[in-house]
């Protein structure tokens, strides 16, 4: 072919013709233009109209922003500074950035304690919110809020351990008996957990806490470790009741009889005077006590990230409970869970608050006072609970009915099918709702500060704005909350989009 | 070798009520109730104690009692010699209409926000992502906060309206922004003035039934009849007409900056803090219906705007025809819960001093009478008659628009 | 694991719950500390110092009673309460003794059940208007648009003022008075008014307090006063007393700076002996230690030192002392006798 044109015809390219470059309006950045901003007249007016609005915008704020004052003790220095411009008045934020922050009661020289619960949140967080870490993270998760509410509130270190131990003897003894009985393993689990705070409510009063003073300790911890070691060796070869059963019977008879003997040889040894059971010595209270720290002095931004988390990981078990008793056949439970359900997502949470501030104290034991921090965390739990579970409800009824059938044909019960086959995957549907109902609520734990609680909001309309030095800062004020806020949910909802397109892959 | 035997006798045994699945669930339920019974009459019991023990009672006859504050913003006629029931009508009817103003607003500005999202101009979609993230991720209650300071300190005070020479004329010789609300001119309904609104009524009427026939024609003929400039024709000549030949009866009252030395006489104030709340709640919730407008287009499968390209329609009328009917069916369910969550933000009334219900019943009733169980009860019903009540409505529009889905 | 987390929950909240029984006394002295309710801030009456130390006029009373009862006038726990929630704190024992700026009333002290143990502030309803507006009475004021704190007498004692000269009025209800002072100044509203004590407060944290005046009309009467349970009568004595002896202490002339001294020995008054606990045993009869005021006294000072201290013509307030002067000087200040 090429042979006979090539003597035809009088000239043949034979090589391609390197492109050449687009034309100057359709390439680079003019061509871009041309296609993003300019592409019809319409199109263009939006454009310019838009630019316009973006330079208006820049030019009322940016000046007010970049001639901010930073060093200042009052507002009236600030206009003194300022000779009647207008610019910001930052100072306020740099005086009183650790009110705003922690509240104005949290002792300051402690401001490292929420800090390191604060840093350690994303640890615990990390392996729930990304699956590809490994799982033993997850063992730090289960410890965190104990260790946070033992760095927080400060105090002995031993409340927060013995709750922790509670759920961790209510889990052994689910995880032994659980799987071939639900109801057992759940009930036996909530009967040890309630036996372990028993006891160690026991030991946590001043009867106790003699008897597990310091030499009392020692002995008892080498009992511990012996009872321990004992279910190891036997965990292999009998029942795990068994070796349960045997560690605990090893360490009620260390206990009883070796430890008071023991007790009595250490002290000797240490040279302890051993009168009155050794109280004078260390007590177990005196072990790990961080200074207390009373929840009303709990306030700033500090008191928004207690509420919302708290509250999202309380309410997580309840709402899926809750999504549960609404799925339910059985009509008493699933009422009780449409109208729980409804009924709080019928009202604003600010009439839960008001509950929660002027009513709950007539529906508890007469004498009874909560802290307020507490009785918030209640309703805000309650109130969260019924829109997870709502998201949940949503999660269980997008799986695929076969799934049900096909759980129900391999001879599961209800429990076991809910627990292998249908929560885990109707769970990980459901994160990114969950996700969106968290960044709601966090926003929401600002009304707090309308029944009185010092939160970053409250924090700002009541204490600074109120002081004499600082009343007429607003809009300093308000933005720097407005920034925190969009900081912590803007973040969070990214990590819901970026988990929707991950799951979404998963499912294509 | 098989060997038949009969079924073991069915004969009830307490245990089956534990191992039994058909008595389970029985016993499960019977628990719970008995748990539930505990659970309220525990309560129950408390409350009374606790009442009993602070000699109190819990009535409604406070009610009945002469409120004794004012309250600025009234629909309803309303005096400090109303009763606290009044108080409530009043708080009531100023929720409904900061909820249904701010509904409006928000679905416009999220309708056009979540179309411009969708733009090919990369500035204006950046601009309305922008708009949308900031306002979703900062709480209402400190949004709600900035509207009103920023009410508060960038409008004038009244005082420059008043006088024989005021500082500043009156907009138009109507209007008058203030850092106390606006003042628009009233209408005053003169005798006749009902024919003018009759006739108003109707040709409303009647452009709704051009229009469906223009569409009927349409659809039969294929000719295409003009809706535009009809329509607006049909709406005004005849009100217009009607209103002169009855002689103008309605007037208008106008904002007057003399007759009092303080403020703005006659004509309408819409008041500061409502309009801080309604806007607010209108771009807070428009920046959640921007998501959802955009979610529910998205779900709209490209072919069915290719499609209608290829029919040849324009840009517009693809969104308008083919694209929004469709979307609207993903849209409306997450729109109702948007709706519901304007009417309990409402509730942030109180913080700008919006004469809400919260802010009457739940805050200056409570406070003056001290009844806080009666009040906050009442609140809640009032909450949830008005959230379960909005949900059936949108549900039973939901359903039929489900219907048309095959 | 709902039940368990909850009953978590309840165990954690059972470290925190104190139960409170009949006896406040009793309860406060096995608590170690008060638990005192005040106002979320009002300059001068309870607010939060920059370092969050609270300090102010109410304040001084609740440190005068943690140091009668507990020795230490740092032993109080301050709960800032709003105009919702006093009253529910009160009731529900959250509070041991409500001082915040809180107006006895017939209805507050019958028919809310609680007990008015006296007055620590005789005040008045005011209104404060810029200069430049020239009004010099509230009955002027006709159309004029007015702020009021929410959630106090104050609405109903301008509703009937207004009512009673037959002038309007429209109300603009404020949360907190950072708000106020923000609607005020911007002339959103025509007129603050609130307590005439409360309208010296917010004046005083002006840039320029020399362009707002305080108008001679006082239209209500507010004897504000610290609070108790009803049927307390034990705690309500303990209270009373206290804040007697603060009075009384200056009206004898016990300041802080002489109480270590007249508390020495006995002295040649015998109504300071038996006040200062040298002599008789009035302290054994509230079942407190002998030297019960002294350490009241101590904590801040007698009655005009808190006075002088936090709302005083020499502080920004600069409050006279007006109708809250001793008896003997022209005031209302009449403390029952010490016998």
């Amino acid at each position: 072919m090429s042979e006979a044109h090539a003597h035809s015809v009088a000239f043949v390219r034979e090589s391609a013709l390197p492109p050449a470059p687009p034309p100057v309006t359709e390439a680079g950045v003019i061509g871009w233009m041309r296609q993003n901003l300019f592409a019809t007249w319409a199109n263009a007016l939006l454009t310019i109209a838009a630019i316009y609005f973006i330079y208006l915008l820049l030019t009322a704020t940016l000046p007010w922003i970049l001639g901010g004052i930073w060093a200042a003790d009052s507002l009236a220095e600030c206009r003194d500074i300022l000779e009647g411009r207008s610019a910001a008045c930052f100072a306020v934020l740099a005086e009183r950035w650790n009110q705003l922050l922690f509240g104005f009661k949290y002792p300051d020289e402690y401001y490292w304690r929420p800090g390191i619960a604060f840093i350690l949140l994303f640890v615990a967080a990390a392996p729930v919110l990304f699956f590809d870490l490994p799982r033993k993270l997850l063992i730090f998760t289960a410890i965190y809020p104990f260790l946070a509410y033992w760095l927080i509130w400060g105090g002995t270190i031993w409340s927060p351990a013995f709750a922790a131990l509670g759920f961790v003897a209510g889990y052994v003894i689910f995880d032994v008996y659980g799987k071939h009985n639900f109801a057992a393993g759940f009930f036996g689990g909530i009967v040890a957990a309630l036996v372990v705070w028993w006891l160690s409510g026991y030991l946590m009063s001043a009867e106790g806490s003699t008897l597990f003073s310091g030499p009392g300790l020692i002995a008892n911890a080498l009992g511990a470790a012996a009872a321990l070691v004992a279910y190891l060796l036997l965990r292999k070869n009998t029942e795990p009741i068994i070796a349960v059963g045997s560690a605990l019977l090893l360490f009620v008879v260390w206990w009883a009889v070796i430890a008071p003997a023991l007790m009595f040889r250490i002290a000797l040894l240490l040279g302890i005077a051993i009168a009155d059971g050794g109280a004078s010595a260390i007590t177990l209270s005196d072990i790990g006590v961080l200074e207390p720290v009373q929840s009303r002095d709990m306030g700033g931004f500090m008191l928004n990230m207690i509420l919302g988390v708290v509250c999202v990981s309380l309410s997580l078990p309840l709402g899926i409970a809750l999504a549960m008793g609404r799925q339910s056949s059985m009509p008493l439970i699933r009422w009780i869970s449409v109208v729980f359900i409804e009924f709080i997502r019928g009202v604003p949470l600010i009439t839960l608050l008001f509950v929660a501030n002027v009513v709950l104290a007539y529906f508890l034991p007469p004498g009874t006072t909560f802290d307020l921090i507490l009785r918030v965390i209640i309703m805000i739990t309650m109130f969260a609970s019924a829109y997870i579970a709502e998201v949940i409800r949503g999660g269980l009824a997008a799986l695929p009915k076969g799934q049900y059938e096909a759980a129900n044909s391999l001879g599961l019960d209800y429990a076991q099918a809910m627990r292998l086959i249908i929560l885990p995957q109707a769970l990980k549907i459901s994160i990114p709702g969950i996700v969106n109902v968290s960044v709601g609520l966090f926003k929401d734990t600002t009304l707090v500060s309308i029944i009185t609680m010092f939160d970053l909001v409250g924090m700002i309309r009541g204490p600074i704005l109120a002081s004499t030095d600082w009343n007429g800062v607003y809009w300093e004020l308000f933005s720097f909350a407005a920034v925190l806020f969009f900081i912590t949910c803007y973040g969070i909802s990214q990590y819901s989009q970026w988990l929707e397109r991950r799951l979404a892959t998963d499912h294509r | 070798m098989t060997v038949l035997t009969d079924p073991p006798k069915e004969s009830f045994r307490l245990s089956m009520l534990i191992n039994d699945k058909r008595y389970r669930s029985l016993t499960f339920q019977a628990i719970a109730l008995i748990l539930l019974i505990m659970a309220i009459s525990y309560l129950a019991s408390n409350l009374m104690a606790n009442l009993a023990a602070a000699g109190l009672n819990i009535s409604y006859d406070f009610l009945g009692d002469p409120a004794g504050y004012d309250i600025n913003q009234t629909l309803i006629s309303y005096n400090s010699q109303s009763p606290h029931l009044q108080a409530a009508w009043v708080g009531i009817i100023n929720t409904l209409l900061v909820a249904v103003l701010g509904c409006v607003t928000a679905t416009i500005l999220g309708v056009f926000a979540g179309v411009l999202r969708l733009s090919n101009n990369w500035l204006v979609r950046k601009l309305m992502s922008g708009y949308v993230e900031i306002f979703r991720n900062i709480p209402v209650l400190i949004w709600i906060l900035i509207f009103y300071g920023v009410i508060t300190v960038s409008l004038p005070g009244a005082r420059i309206y008043l006088g024989e020479d005021p500082e500043r004329a009156l907009t138009l010789g109507m209007f008058a922004f203030t850092n106390r609300g606006i003042y628009v001119p009233a209408p005053l309904w003169g005798p006749g003035s009902m024919i003018v609104v009759g006739t108003f009524i109707a040709s409303i009427v009647a452009v709704f039934a051009y229009r469906s026939y223009a569409k009927k024609l349409l659809f039969d003929t294929g000719r295409l009849l003009p809706t535009g400039w009809p329509s607006l024709l049909i709406l005004v000549v005849p009100t217009i007409l009607a209103f002169f030949v009855m002689g103008q009866p309605i007037g208008l009252d106008m904002p007057d900056p003399l007759a009092n030395r303080f403020n703005l006489r006659g004509g309408i104030q819409i008041g500061a803090p409502l309009i801080a709340l309604w806007l607010a709640l209108s771009v807070y919730t428009g920046a959640f219906i921007a998501e959802n407008v955009r979610a529910g287009i998205l779900a709209v499968s490209k072919g069915q705007t290719e499609a209608a390209a290829a029919l040849g329609l324009r840009p517009g009328r693809i969104m308008n025809l083919v694209v929004l009917p469709q979307a609207l069916r993903v849209i409306i369910p997450p729109l109702i819960s948007q709706y519901l969550n304007i009417t309990k933000n409402s509730s942030l009334a109180i913080a700008v001093g919006y004469a809400d219900i919260t802010a009457t019943l739940g805050g200056i009733t409570l406070n003056q009478t001290g009844r806080a169980i009666e009040c906050v009860l009442l609140l809640m019903l009032f909450y949830l008659i008005i959230s379960l009540s909005i949900s059936a409505v949108m549900n039973v529009y939901n359903n039929a628009m489900q219907l048309k889905e095959r | 694991m709902k039940k368990s987390v909850f009953l978590g929950a309840l165990t954690v909240a059972g470290l925190a719950a104190g139960a409170a029984a009949a006896g406040t006394l009793d309860d406060v002295k096995a608590r170690g500390t008060l638990n005192c309710g005040v106002t979320t801030g009002l300059v001068g009456f309870a607010a939060p110092d920059a370092n969050g130390v609270w300090q102010g006029f109410d304040v001084g009373v609740c440190r005068a009673v943690a140091a009668a009862v507990l020795g230490d006038a740092n032993a109080v726990e301050f709960v800032p309460t709003t105009g919702k929630t006093r009253f529910t704190a009160l009731a529900s024992g959250e509070i041991d003794m409500l001082a915040r700026n809180t107006t006895w009333t017939f209805s507050r002290d019958v028919d809310l059940k609680f007990e008015f143990i006296g007055t620590n502030y005789y005040d008045g309803q005011g209104f404060m208007v810029p200069k430049a507006l020239g009004v010099s009475s509230a009955k002027e004021l006709d159309g004029a648009t007015v702020c009021i704190q929410t959630g106090t007498t104050t609405e109903l004692n301008l509703a009937d003022f207004f009512r009673k000269n037959n002038i309007s009025y429209e109300p603009v209800p404020i949360e907190t008075s950072a708000e106020g002072q923000q609607q005020y100044l911007a002339g959103a509203c025509d007129t603050y008014t609130t307590d005439a004590s409360g309208l010296a407060s917010l004046r005083a944290a002006f840039e320029k307090p020399g362009d707002h005046v305080i108008l001679p009309e006082i239209i209500s009467k507010e004897p504000l006063g610290p609070l108790v349970r009803h049927g307390d009568n034990e705690w309500g004595d303990t209270v009373r007393w206290t804040l007697n002896a603060l009075i009384a202490a200056e009206e004898m002339g016990i300041t802080s700076a002489n109480v270590t001294e007249m508390s020495a020995k006995a002295g040649d008054s015998p109504e300071v002996n038996r006040l200062l606990g040298t002599e008789g045993n009035l302290g054994e009869m509230l079942g407190l230690d002998a030297d019960w005021a002294t350490k009241a006294i101590m904590a801040g000072g007698n009655y005009g030192e808190i006075f002088e201290k936090n709302i005083g013509e020499n502080t920004p307030i600069g409050l006279a002392r007006g109708l809250n002067a001793q008896w003997t000087d022209g005031g209302l200040l009449y403390s029952p006798p010490f016998r």
